[in-house]
């Protein structure tokens, strides 16, 4: 049993362990140089990545309120593999600030906080977990101590979290009050369609919705973004919202399965709009951090379409894409953070003629922006493919020939970004950058993602055998 | 015969550009691997052959299958017949001519030599491909690649053309997508999966409402490629803008892969289909050629002069293939080789010139043939050659579109064939003037005088093209035999629709 509450719980373990021996670090008398100690936890991060692919053990705990699954068990290591990704590309930025440690404890603890929000069989600890995956992060979005725009995209996301989170729980209260449940596997037989069941989850859908900013509710995205550091943006964009993405994932197909017409003409809407207007509003942004922002809700459109296939396929093309989307989105922000950090220039403007300062890093950051845009041979075309592929499966043309046009769309504004880089002329471009080694480390992990994800079929293939439902 | 050597040869060229250093061991690197390819492709032939003598009947030779997103039924499928094997040829003499005509490319001479290697391997991979995803992969991949390639090294207007290039193709791109996910989900095979391998497709039958619903999407989308009208404004613009050697890759390799995949995959797996929207084709060719004749009249620089022309050659190739006999299908297959080698000649003659006088406005070029008479005569036999004079590969090419769209008894689809026959006056118009004013008459400018000839790699270029041409036009035999046992399954297949209607 003991055995069982051990290596059951082993990701959260390890997690909570790095988060106590930063504490004491934090409280006894360091004062180790940020270098020595950006390395250390870097290769603590490393190991917390490559334990996590070791002794694992399926199960449930506390009578089903927390469980662990093979599926579970590889989107952690997703997160685990992004957050280390984050750690690297935020070394420039955390290498000249004074709370390296609160930072490393605020993440570690959201990302806790995702670890039991994604293996939750019960509403209340899948809000637990929620919850304590936010406020910290809010926390963070605010590390840029003496920039104002900051603290206000702090300010911006608290609030928006709030009244997300309470949509959410008037949700989960009302399917409380139609079943009498709380516990997923009891809900889904007791779930008819009701109108007040149906209202529950209009009301789930709109909180999720706020976490993972899909239209009409992607307001603060583009203002939380861009306030805050660029490594907070990167695992907003990318951890954050792939962890709410695993657990809609099970809510949709495992919870909520008996009601699959009914959502399925929700993310039908849900999904034109949220392309539709990233996109329009992607196209008109000239700061990257906002470019980005708007992409990346364009890109939760595309999600949606994969999702609404219901099928084997439909989960593992969105959990194979936001495996590539980690790599490309992560190293797009690693170049536009290490560019921020050594010159706070952050405007595409900014970018012109960079090629001819900074090869390297204008090759990554086109690699990512193509990958993005969904062109092959990078691994996003395939991510794309799969998503609308999964979308045609139902036979809704109207939408993949929306979701293909909308792909020319993408395709201008991430070309302009590339147009600047290579060919604008520019007086004073971008200075050449040394790229330190973790970041270099970084840049690499995620060019070989991009690549090789695409071309070697079997991690499709092993995602494609764990999507269970 | 293993085909993937193809993507091979390619593939380690461009990681030898990569590891290379300096113009030139860059240059010497992309010929030699170029070279090999051609030497490649040769073999390829020659095997091709063995295997027909020995009694090999079947469709695709070379076959080679492997599983590789299996739960998604995609497959790494590639084999060639006569068809493949005509343009993976071609592909191999315009890309060593692009390389040979680029040898003093000094801006950033890795990165252009390594997109335009991997350009041709883009072409390459889809021409070996018999599966509709891998198809697709590959023609994507070719599409960054002119975009960066005429971005950054082109002239005049050229974020504007990379990007309205870049576009419209990725539009071409998105109607493909959409034509091959409905003919993948309307596919069952015998064990009632989902299929994307072209062979298994061609022997099933797409119910007939799916086709009249994804046909135009497949057949528009590879259309853009090869400029269908009004699909056409991309070619204008990218090809004046593009480099020399990035003009010849546009309009001698990737324009032909439009034409492939519309017969390949278009007409090929929606034969009820492409009857029905026959004269739709032929109706939209038929105003690419006379309209894009006309428009080349009022040009008056040589590049956008060549580009205009394109559009009406590449309307031949559509008009072949709207027709619907074999014949014209033939045909539509030698006038994708014949423009092929003969844009990229023109384009290779315009470089040349542009790179001496610096200019190709028409009004101010003259009296180079006394000046570069080797050049000069390169102008006048891709001219010659483009107006569709016999003994070139032009006349063969177009008289078989013509015989074969004759074939076809109806009166509105004679009507189409009289009036692209005629627009072959216009283009000796536009032709003999352009040859005309810019070759004969006074030096255009006292500066000219100066002017040196063709080097050795310019002339090497231009005699390989000249090779292409001449054999095409002199034995078009020798290529309608090769083309014929491909085209022959299409027609099978096309002849069961039309019986049965």
């Amino acid at each position: 049993m003991l055995n069982e509450y051990f290596f059951v719980l082993k990701a959260e373990w390890m997690l909570i362990a790095i988060i106590f021996l930063l504490l004491f670090l934090k409280v006894g008398t360091s004062d180790w140089k940020n270098e020595t100690l950006l390395y250390g936890i870097n290769i603590l991060l490393l190991v917390n990545l490559l334990v996590g692919f070791y002794a694992n053990l399926e199960g449930g705990l506390f009578s089903g309120m927390f469980h662990n699954d093979a599926l579970l068990i590889l989107e952690k290591n997703i997160l685990n593999l992004g957050v280390y990704l984050v750690s690297l590309i935020a070394y420039p930025w955390l290498k000249k600030h004074e709370h390296v440690l609160e930072f490393y404890i605020l993440l570690l603890t959201t990302l806790l906080g995702m670890f039991f929000m994604i293996s939750s069989g019960n509403l209340l600890l899948f809000y637990l977990g929620l919850e304590m995956s936010t406020i910290p992060l809010a926390a963070i979005a605010n590390f840029d101590l003496d920039k104002r725009k900051s603290s206000e995209a702090a300010m911006k996301m608290i609030i928006s979290s709030a009244f997300s989170s309470a949509l959410l729980l008037f949700g989960v209260s009302l399917i409380y009050g139609t079943t009498g449940s709380l516990v997923f596997t009891e809900i889904t037989p007791l779930l008819n369609g009701s109108p007040l069941q149906l209202l529950a989850f209009i009301l789930l859908l709109a909180g999720f919705s706020f976490k993972m900013s899909v239209v009409p509710f992607h307001l603060w995205t583009a203002d939380v973004y861009e306030g805050a550091p660029v490594a907070v943006t990167a695992y907003l964009s990318v951890i954050s919202k792939s962890a709410i993405l695993f657990i809609f994932l099970q809510v949709l197909y495992v919870v909520f399965k008996p009601m699959t017409t009914e959502w399925y003409f929700m993310l039908f809407f849900l999904s034109l709009l949220t392309i539709l207007l990233g996109n329009l509003f992607a196209m008109r942004q000239t700061n990257l951090k906002r470019f980005l922002a708007f992409s990346s809700i364009a890109q939760v459109g595309f999600i949606l379409l994969g999702l609404s296939a219901g099928s084997k396929t439909g989960m593992a093309s969105v959990i194979y894409f936001l495996l590539i989307y980690l790599f490309s989105n992560l190293a797009a922000f690693g170049v536009i953070g290490l560019v921020s950090a050594s010159t706070g220039k952050e405007s595409i403007d900014d970018f012109k003629g960079f090629y001819k300062t900074n090869p390297f890093l204008s090759w990554v950051l086109a690699i990512a922006l193509f990958s993005l845009a969904g062109v092959p041979p990078t691994a996003g075309f395939f991510g794309k493919f799969f998503l609308i592929m999964a979308g045609a499966e139902k036979g809704n043309y109207v939408w993949v020939i929306f979701a293909a046009l909308n792909m020319i769309i993408s395709f201008y504004y991430y070309l302009k970004v590339v147009k600047a880089i290579f060919m604008d002329q520019n007086d004073h471009p971008i200075e050449k950058l040394t790229v330190p080694a973790l970041p270099k480390l970084a840049f690499v992990i995620c060019l070989s993602g991009m690549v090789l994800t695409g071309i070697l079929s079997w991690i499709y293939e092993y995602i494609h055998t764990l999507s269970n439902f | 015969m293993n085909l993937t050597l193809f993507l091979l040869f390619p593939l380690a060229t461009a990681i030898a550009i990569l590891m290379a250093s300096g113009l030139k061991q860059i240059r010497v690197i992309a010929l030699v691997g170029s070279l090999l390819q051609l030497a490649l492709s040769g073999k390829l032939l020659l095997a091709y052959y063995e295997q027909r003598a020995a009694g090999n009947q079947s469709q695709m030779l070379f076959e080679y299958v492997q599983k590789w997103y299996g739960p998604l039924n995609l497959q790494y499928h590639i084999g060639v017949d006569g068809i493949s094997i005509a343009m993976i040829l071609l592909t191999a003499f315009v890309v060593v001519a692009g390389i040979l005509v680029s040898w003093e490319t000094e801006q950033l001479s890795k990165e252009f030599f390594f997109l335009l290697v991997l350009l041709s391997l883009g072409a390459y991979g889809f021409f070996i491909s018999l599966d509709v995803f891998t198809m697709f992969f590959f023609l994507e991949v070719a599409v960054i690649p002119k975009f960066l390639l005429i971005g950054i090294w082109g002239s005049g207007k050229k974020e504007y053309s990379a990007m309205k290039l870049a576009l419209m193709l990725m539009g071409g791109s998105a109607l493909i997508l959409v034509g091959m996910l409905g003919i993948y989900f309307s596919s069952k095979t015998a064990g009632g999966a989902h299929s994307f391998d072209l062979m298994e497709l061609s022997k099933m039958n797409i119910p007939l409402a799916r086709q009249m619903l994804f046909f135009p999407f497949a057949f528009i989308g590879f259309g853009i490629f090869t400029a269908i009208f009004p699909f056409h404004t991309w070619v204008p613009d990218g090809h004046a803008s593009a480099p020399t050697a990035a003009s010849m890759f546009l309009a001698g390799i990737s324009m032909k892969l439009g034409g492939y995949g519309c017969l390949r995959v278009a007409t090929y797996l929606m034969p009820d289909a492409a009857h029905a929207y026959s004269w739709v084709i032929i109706l939209l060719a038929t105003i690419a050629i006379i309209y894009g004749a006309f428009a080349t009249m009022m040009q008056t620089d040589l590049k956008y002069i060549n580009a205009y022309s394109s559009v009406s050659h590449c309307g031949f190739v559509l008009l072949g293939i709207g027709m619907l006999t074999q014949t014209s299908i033939n045909g539509a297959v030698m006038q994708m080789v014949s423009h092929g080698l003969m844009t990229a000649l023109f384009f290779a003659a315009i470089g040349m010139v542009y790179s001496r006088t610096h200019t190709r406005m028409v009004a101010q070029l003259g009296g180079l043939l006394k000046i570069m008479p080797f050049i000069s005569t390169v102008f006048v036999i891709a001219g010659l050659c483009s107006l569709g004079l016999p003994g070139f590969s032009g006349f063969a090419a177009e008289m078989t579109v013509f015989m074969g769209s004759w074939q076809n008894p109806d009166k509105w689809y004679r009507l189409a064939t009289i009036l692209a026959c005629a627009s072959i006056v216009v283009t000796a118009v536009y032709i003999l003037r352009a040859a005309g004013k810019s070759i004969m008459g006074p030096l255009g400018n006292d500066s000219y005088k100066d002017l040196t000839d063709a080097k050795w790699y310019e002339k090497s270029a231009a005699i390989l093209l000249i090779f292409g041409i001449l054999v095409v036009g002199m034995a078009p035999f020798w290529l309608i035999n090769l083309i014929q046992p491909g085209t022959e399954f299409i027609m099978n297949k096309l002849a069961v629709v039309a019986t049965g209607l």
